[in-house]
């Protein structure tokens, strides 16, 4: 005998602790089951793309950082890479290196948040979440060696960065690269065979390969649904030609793989960051003839760059003047939340939260 | 390293599939008419020496006497890029260009974002919406004559 039941539509958010920032989704629930979702965003939007047009290039990077707080190293690093083409700036070898480093070490801090939430999310408080907050602990304590601050950084400039790592960062970052080996095998072996993250997990929220690209969804979540793209590899920026990593990738696509992904692309980062130490030679951060401010020609210039969330791009048009004619951040959480409700449709309440939790999404990079 | 695409060569490239749509050429991007744009984004994606999978990205750019929509396309297939522009109507009067959800579903938020911040309506876009402000919200803000 099959029961008739009535569907219920709830918000979730825009104040809930599952929705990492202020996001609310529309869901309408048949019992346990989700019949419908559909995401509502812009509670956190500020307008950055506006306020960009009133400011010189250099202050721009201010707005950037604000965009994805917890990456703001790779945020300033695609801005300044398109401010460098666009204008025609030729880095300092060392500020390349410095900036390499400090957006290795975002990938590793923004991965370690972003699979910490999710293992909160499924129910295991806490624990966990600090375990990898400790971790990130660090490499804010070295981001505010660099250059002073810990989340909204403002580090780099055109041609590299505003100053150089002090005496003290090269023992923090060496002893860091001998530690976090070790810890991400305690993550992995305390998480990636547990049981209820097994179920929990496994076979959820399903993305396929040609559904992924066709929503122009990038990043971890792609390389999770077995896609070998990585800009790193395939369209290198900086000095990344230079770097040999492995890219690692899922099979199913669901949220175990995405997990996964998260935790090998740790790896392949602390790889990156040795060569890094490696290859970097003294000399100046930053060219002493670049301008404070810079004033590019006319034209417009895009170099995505992969971020920890995906392809993350600024689209810059100059009228030759010292602030841009208009600048368009193509962000990765953004776009990504795309087949949001392609993914949860028939799930179980819980899952939704486990999910979106997988996507990696941040709300200040959603709504600008 | 993705191979970039000159204007020249996108020139050539359209030429071959909708002889005629392309109204200017440019360093690194092309102007086509917003006529043939479905058509000639449709065969992008689907010819085989072309297979633009990814919509990198979509935005509009207001250069006062004119809108413009501007897409970045990437073959993750074949390694390479381009740029495509085009002008949306005539002068700032109800600017209006098709939608390409249909091609790409990427495009779904984008166009939404477009159409909120720049007001510039896709045709057949399934759920043109606002999407960062409320429905009430008076102007789109990034439009150059949005006054404070």
């Amino acid at each position: 005998m099959s029961i008739r039941t009535e569907p219920v539509t709830m918000n979730v958010g825009p104040i809930h602790p599952s929705t990492h920032g202020v996001f609310r989704m529309r869901v309408t629930f048949d019992g346990e089951e989700i019949i419908d979702v559909e995401p509502v965003i812009g509670y956190l939007h500020r307008g950055s793309e506006k306020l960009a047009e009133e400011r010189t290039y250099t202050q721009v990077v201010t707005l950037t950082d604000r965009m994805d707080y917890v990456a703001s190293m790779t945020n300033n690093q695609s801005y300044i890479l398109s401010v460098e083409k666009l204008a025609g700036i030729t880095p300092s070898p060392r500020g390349v290196w410095l900036r390499m480093i400090a957006s290795e070490l975002q990938r590793i801090a923004s991965h370690a948040v972003a699979n910490g939430f999710l293992i909160n999310d499924l129910g295991a408080w806490h624990t966990p979440l600090l375990y990898m907050l400790r971790e990130r602990e660090k490499i804010l304590e070295m981001f505010e060696m660099l250059c002073g601050a810990r989340i909204t950084n403002s580090y780099l400039r055109p041609g590299g960065v505003f100053m150089d790592a002090p005496d003290q960062f090269w023992p923090a970052l060496n002893r860091f690269l001998d530690e976090m080996p070790h810890r991400i095998d305690d993550i992995e072996n305390l998480l990636s065979t547990n049981e209820i993250v097994l179920i929990r997990t496994q076979n959820v929220g399903v993305l396929k390969k040609d559904e992924c690209l066709n929503a122009s969804i990038t990043g971890p979540v792609l390389r999770a649904s077995g896609v070998d793209w990585d800009l790193r590899h395939k369209n290198p920026y900086d000095y990344y030609d230079q770097i040999s990593f492995s890219r690692p990738l899922g099979e199913i696509g669901d949220n175990h793989d995405r997990f996964l992904v998260r935790i090998f692309e740790m790896r392949e980062s602390l790889k990156i960051l040795r060569q890094c130490i490696e290859n970097i030679q003294p000399g100046p951060v930053r060219p002493k003839e670049v301008p404070f401010l810079v004033r590019p020609p006319k034209g417009d210039s895009y170099v995505p760059i992969e971020s920890p969330k995906g392809e993350l791009g600024f689209y810059l048009v100059s009228d030759g003047g010292v602030s841009p004619f208009r600048c368009h951040v193509r962000a990765p959480s953004f776009i990504n939340l795309t087949l949001l409700r392609e993914m949860v449709l028939g799930d179980k309440i819980a899952d939704l939260f486990v999910t979106f939790g997988s996507l990696d999404v941040n709300m200040g990079e959603v709504d600008r | 390293m993705t191979k970039v695409f000159s204007g020249e060569m996108i020139r050539e490239l359209i030429d071959d599939l909708e002889p005629e749509s392309v109204v200017s050429t440019n360093n690194d991007s092309v102007h086509i008419k917003s006529e043939s744009a479905l058509k000639i984004f449709n065969e992008l994606k689907n010819k085989e020496n072309c297979q633009f999978d990814l919509l990198s990205s979509l935005t509009a750019v207001d250069y006062i006497d004119r809108f413009e929509m501007v897409y970045h396309l990437t073959s993750t297939v074949h390694n390479h890029s381009l740029v495509i522009k085009l002008i949306c109507g005539e002068g700032r009067k109800e600017p209006k260009v098709s939608s390409v959800v249909s091609i790409w579903k990427g495009a779904d938020l984008q166009e939404r974002e477009v159409w909120d911040l720049m007001g510039i309506t896709f045709e057949n876009h399934p759920n043109l919406k606002r999407l960062l402000l409320w429905e009430e919200f008076p102007g789109h803000p990034l439009r150059k004559d949005y006054l404070r």
